[in-house]
Formats: structure tokens, C-alpha cells, sequence
């Protein structure tokens, strides 16, 4: 397949607010393809453009419910199954003293699944992306608001795109290359 | 009616953020520090003293690995002397550090916003710091590992009913969790530096180090539920933590360690320990960066308030241990009670009660709670006390316990003295550097805390 020499439409913004109304416009237009960027986390932002859940929470929890298991699993093991050793007359399998482990080791595969689940579904690390070949874009970083409609969507026009995004009073348009 | 009743209130209030700011402001005067802003003179003398100090613990360390502990002032009975005094006092140290970034934000207190950044830092090297401790003392460094479950040429595994055991879990649970916690939170703002930065070898490194972090609002989405998430886990982890280094004493039977009240009041320990250093750094950081604007005498009020009422729950603690030792009727908890009130280490009790319970009661006047200079002051007090409280736990309980024929004494040696200046130089010296390499606040949650950037439905 041949890929489109242009990534999308790029429209920049002043504030968190414009960018908002902006996002919840061109979705309500019938574009579906979109994203936007901020310079910190907005509210809402991300179900105006049509973003609703994310698996993280699922990820977490399959990792804590690993995590418990491998801890209380390699302890009874350990203690029990591979070199039972009688310490002070307790039993090999002495449940109530492995307990903290199990919690300790849930919070840590729970709490690693979180940070690399995140990482993973996010598609990072990914050092190059085509929104960076926009000069302005440095700026999404600091205090600007970016809104891009992909190339890839249904609805997509070079030219129709383009006058339905002027019509949101950007400050800046570009064409992003891919 | 109620709009004028709100503004009156907010008008009492000192701001988190100092008015006149925005997105721009922010974001160049927290990224000025680390890009633009020379290191100066008074940085690299700082930096210099904290590095020979570091050299210091590393000529400490190689000494012990020749010689063995017998350079300690450790002997039997007192075989737990600095070493897990220092362990528990640094780790307690640590705990503000995600008492502010993870219990505050759960509570949505948004003041953390400016000091949870360098507060991590700060758990972060103070974990470090506690770590070296119990490795170099189990007295054959290099056979470390075998506190973790590593296959061994004796099939032998670690003994999981040892509360000892349940800490190297705990501990290093929470130094991973820590870590991560802190790295996650830096990567928008490695983005802005990527982004702000005139050096070409900077940019690829920060470039890397954000991975390639653009600010997308499916990438905030995610974001933000990882770090609510991990801020719900790391809230129980931060508890436990304390607990279980608790449960060291706790779970022996030496009189003045066989008690239930020793979790709780480790843990409010911690934390007491942990805001004192957060005021020890904060109050020269915002003062020498001008940060006046960001860390405001909000933050240090509020600082200065935890510090109060976590000492109260200390001070109700030492007051329980008392009584019980009076209640309880057992003679070797009533003569530990005797021993810290009149025996050869009394002292160290009398000046922790002064450091610890009455200095910190000036924290009850308001104009000193927002006074800097004393707020430094007490913090270096309580310091100071906490770390008493842990000596007179470790080596008050063993040096007296049940048969006069095993009674003894411990005397630091100038090894111990070296090994603990030591550390405190590494920690200082870690804190130079991140100052300089790392955004010291956290820029992207400090774009929250702006009117502008509240939005509309």
C-alpha cells in the first residue's frame, strides 16, 4: 500500500478551552480520525474525541493478581514443597507469615504492570513521530494546543478539511508531512 | 452572596501559586534552572563538600569489606548498633516523599503539586542511602544475594517466616515502586526539555529519556489512570513499608520491642522525619532558585502542620510505651522504662523527648510555622530527634535485656561516625544533581494549577 505523503491537518490553539470546543467540533462533524495535543492532562479532552476507556485498569489487575500468586506460590514452594526446614517447631506451610509477601509482591507486579501497560498501549518509547516534522509543534509541550485531523479518516479532503478547520479560528494551520 | 463569601475566604489564603503566571511562565522558569541558569560557585562548593563525603563512605565501606565489622562498635549483646539505627532513619525519611506524591494526590490536596517532584527525589536517594546499610552488615557483603530467592549451590531458600525477610521485600518493593513512580511522572516534562533545549545532545537525550512523549489526549488518558493507580497501590506499600521494618523489633521479644503499638507509631515517625527533611531542602531550594512563587508559605505552613500532628502521634506513642511499661507489670518492661530515664544512655532519652515533643510545640504559633528560618530550624530538631528515637530502640532494649551477665555497652566507632556522615553526603550529593539535570518541580502539574487551564463543558 502506498502511504499518503501527508499525515494529517494540524490546527493550533491558544487555550485548554479553545482546543476543547475545537476537538468536540470536528467530532461532531463526522471526524473520527482525530487527536489532540496538550501541554498537560485536560479534562474531558479525551472523550471529546470519541476516546472513552482504556485498559490500564485491566492490566493493573491482571498484574497484581499475578504478582500475589507468584509470591504466595514461591514461598509455599520454597518452604514447603522444595526444602521444608522445621524452624521452631512451625509448620512448613505457615500461611499467616507469608501473607506479607503475597502483598508486597501484588503491589509490585501490579504497580509494574501499570507504568509499562501504560508505556505499551501508548506505543512509547517511539522517539520519532511525523507530528515533530510541524515546527510549531515544539510549542504542545509548553503553552499551546494542537488538533489534528488524520489523513486516514473517512471523511478526509485535503481541501474541505482544511476550510472546515480555518472555520474554528486557529491560530496556526499546517499541513503535516508523513 | 456565596461568590462574595468564596473570594473572602480565598483572599486568607495564601496561593499555591503566586498570581501572574501561565503556561509560558511556568514552564520557562522550571526548565531556566536546568537549561540556562550557569552552576554556581556556591553549587560546585556544595556539591564538592556532599562528594568528599561520598568518598568518605566509599573508604568506610572498602575498610569494613577488608577488615569485617569488628572496626563497628557492634558486640554482642548489641549486635544491631548504627547500621539499623541509620536503615530505619533513612527509610523513614523516604516515606513524605510518597506520603506527598501519593496520599495527597489522592486526597486531591493540588498544593503537592510543587514540592512531590523533588520530595521523590528525595524518598528516592533516601532509600538508596537505607539500602547500603543492612547489605554491608550481614557481614559477608558479597553473599548479599542470598537474601533473595536465588537458586544456591546449598538448595537452601531464605526463611519467609523471618519478619528480616519480610523486609527485603517490602524495602525493595518500595524502592522499585519509588523509582518508577518518579521516572513516569518526569517523562512529560523530559518532553518539554526536549523541546526547549539549544543543545542538539541534550535534545537527542532528553528525546530519549521522554520516549518520544508528544502529549496526546488518548496518551494523558492512559497516563492519568497509571498514575492514580499507582498512587491507590502505592499508599498501602508506603504503610506497609514502616510496618514491616516495625515488625523487626516488634516480632523479638526484647522488652521495649515486644509491643503492638510499634506500626502505627513507626509510621507517624516516618512521615514526622520524612516533612522535617522535605523543610530542610525546600526552604534553602526555593530561596537560592527563587522559587518563592511556586513553593509558597502555604506549602511550608502546611509542611509545618503534618510535622505537628504526625509529632503528637509520636509523643502519644512514647507516652503509651511508658505506661505500659508501668501498667504491664512485667519488671523487664518497667526496668527498660528505668533504663531510658536514668540509666547510662539517659541522655539520649531526655534529648529526645526535648527534640521530638517540646521544641516542636512552637509549631503551634503561626507566625513561626510560616517563618522560614525556624521552620528550618525545628526541622533540623526533629531530624535530629528522630534519629535518637531509633538509637535508643536499637541499642537501649539489647544492651539491658533480661540477665545481668549479658549486659554490655556500644560505643560508636569512628568507622560507624564515617559510614553515617557518609551517607547523609551521598544523599546531598544525589540532590546537587538532580537540582541541576532534572526539573525540581513538576512542570506539567504546575500548567494545572493555572486558571487558565480550566475548561468548560
Amino acid at each position: 500500500m502506498k502511504r499518503d505523503p501527508i499525515y494529517g491537518i494540524m490546527a493550533e490553539f491558544d487555550s485548554a478551552q479553545a482546543l476543547v470546543d475545537a476537538a468536540h467540533a470536528t467530532h461532531q462533524a463526522g471526524y473520527k480520525k482525530i487527536d489532540a495535543y496538550s501541554p498537560f492532562p485536560i479534562e474531558g479532552l479525551a472523550e471529546e474525541i470519541g476516546f472513552h476507556r482504556n485498559e490500564v485498569p485491566l492490566v493493573v489487575l491482571i498484574g497484581g493478581i499475578l504478582g500475589g500468586l507468584t509470591g504466595y506460590l514461591m514461598q509455599y514452594w520454597m518452604a514447603a514443597v522444595d526444602y521444608p526446614l522445621n524452624i521452631g517447631g512451625k509448620p512448613p506451610h505457615s500461611w499467616p507469615a507469608f501473607i506479607v509477601i503475597t502483598f508486597e509482591m501484588t503491589i509490585l507486579f501490579a504497580g509494574i504492570s501499570a507504568v509499562f501497560g501504560m508505556l505499551a498501549l501508548n506505543g512509547l518509547p517511539m522517539p520519532y513521530h511525523p507530528v515533530f516534522n510541524v515546527e510549531r509543534f515544539s510549542s504542545a509541550s509548553k503553552d499551546r494546543f494542537f488538533l489534528i485531523v488524520f489523513s486516514t479518516d473517512k471523511k478526509y479532503d485535503p481541501i474541505a478539511t482544511r476550510k472546515f478547520l480555518e472555520a474554528l479560528n486557529p491560530r496556526s494551520l499546517s499541513e503535516v508531512p508523513s | 452572596m456565596s461568590e462574595q463569601y468564596k473570594s473572602s475566604t480565598e483572599l486568607e489564603r495564601v496561593p499555591v501559586i503566586e498570581p501572574g503566571h501561565t503556561f509560558g511562565t511556568v514552564t520557562e522558569k522550571i526548565s531556566a534552572i536546568v537549561l540556562t541558569r550557569p552552576a554556581s560557585n556556591g553549587w560546585f562548593l556544595g556539591f564538592g563538600i556532599a562528594f568528599m563525603l561520598t568518598m568518605m563512605l566509599l573508604f568506610a565501606t572498602g575498610y569494613l569489606f577488608l577488615k569485617g565489622i569488628g572496626i563497628w562498635g557492634d558486640t554482642t549483646p548489641i549486635g544491631w548498633g548504627f547500621e539499623i539505627v541509620n536503615f530505619v532513619w533513612w527509610i523513614g525519611i523516604g516515606h513524605a516523599g510518597t506520603l506527598i506524591s501519593a496520599i495527597l494526590l489522592l486526597l486531591r490536596q493540588s498544593w503537592r503539586n510543587s514540592i512531590n517532584r523533588f520530595a521523590e527525589a528525595m524518598t528516592l536517594f533516601a532509600v538508596a542511602c537505607a539500602g547500603i546499610f543492612p547489605a554491608i552488615h550481614v557481614g559477608r557483603p558479597w553473599l548479599a544475594y542470598w537474601l533473595f530467592p536465588i537458586p544456591n549451590t546449598m538448595g537452601v531458600w531464605p526463611q519467609f517466616r523471618s519478619p528480616l525477610m519480610w523486609d527485603v521485600f517490602a524495602v525493595s518493593t518500595y524502592a522499585t515502586i519509588s523509582a518508577l513512580f518518579w521516572f513516569v511522572g518526569l517523562i512529560p516534562d523530559l518532553a518539554t526539555l526536549r523541546d526547549r533545549t539549544e543543545n542538539p545532545t541534550l535534545r537527542i537525550v532528553y528525546g530519549m529519556l521522554s520516549f518520544g512523549w508528544r502529549g496526546s489526549a488518548r496518551h494523558w488518558h492512559r497516563y492519568e489512570t497509571m498514575y492514580l493507580l499507582l498512587a491507590g497501590l502505592a499508599t498501602p506499600l508506603v504503610l506497609s513499608v514502616h510496618t514491616v521494618v516495625s515488625f523487626d523489633f516488634a516480632v523479638g521479644i526484647v522488652p521495649g520491642w515486644h509491643t503492638t503499638i510499634f506500626p502505627p507509631y513507626f509510621v507517624a515517625g516516618a512521615i514526622y522525619s520524612g516533612f522535617a527533611m522535605v523543610l530542610m531542602l525546600a526552604i534553602p531550594i526555593r530561596k537560592i532558585y527563587g522559587l518563592e512563587d511556586f513553593i509558597t508559605e502555604r506549602h511550608l505552613q502546611n509542611s509545618a502542620k503534618v510535622m505537628l500532628a504526625t509529632g503528637l502521634i509520636v509523643a502519644y506513642g512514647y507516652g503509651i510505651e511508658a505506661f505500659m511499661g508501668w501498667y504491664s507489670g512485667d519488671r523487664y518492661d518497667a526496668f527498660t522504662l528505668w533504663n531510658r530515664l536514668h540509666g547510662p544512655y539517659a541522655v539520649s532519652y531526655w534529648a529526645l523527648l526535648i527534640c521530638n515533643i517540646f521544641v516542636p510545640q512552637v509549631l503551634w504559633i503561626r507566625k513561626l510555622r510560616t517563618s522560614p528560618i525556624a521552620l528550618f530550624f525545628v526541622s533540623g530538631v526533629v531530624l535530629v530527634g528522630m534519629w535518637l528515637e531509633r538509637f535508643i530502640i536499637v541499642v537501649l532494649s539489647l544492651h539491658r535485656d533480661f540477665l545481668t551477665s549479658s549486659w554490655g555497652m556500644y560505643y560508636p566507632t569512628r568507622w560507624d561516625w564515617m559510614t553515617y556522615i557518609g551517607t547523609i553526603g551521598m544523599f546531598l550529593a544525589a540532590m546537587f544533581l538532580f537540582l541541576r539535570i532534572l526539573p525540581a518541580i513538576s512542570i506539567f502539574e504546575m500548567r494545572t494549577l493555572l486558571p487558565e487551564a480550566e475548561v468548560k463543558e
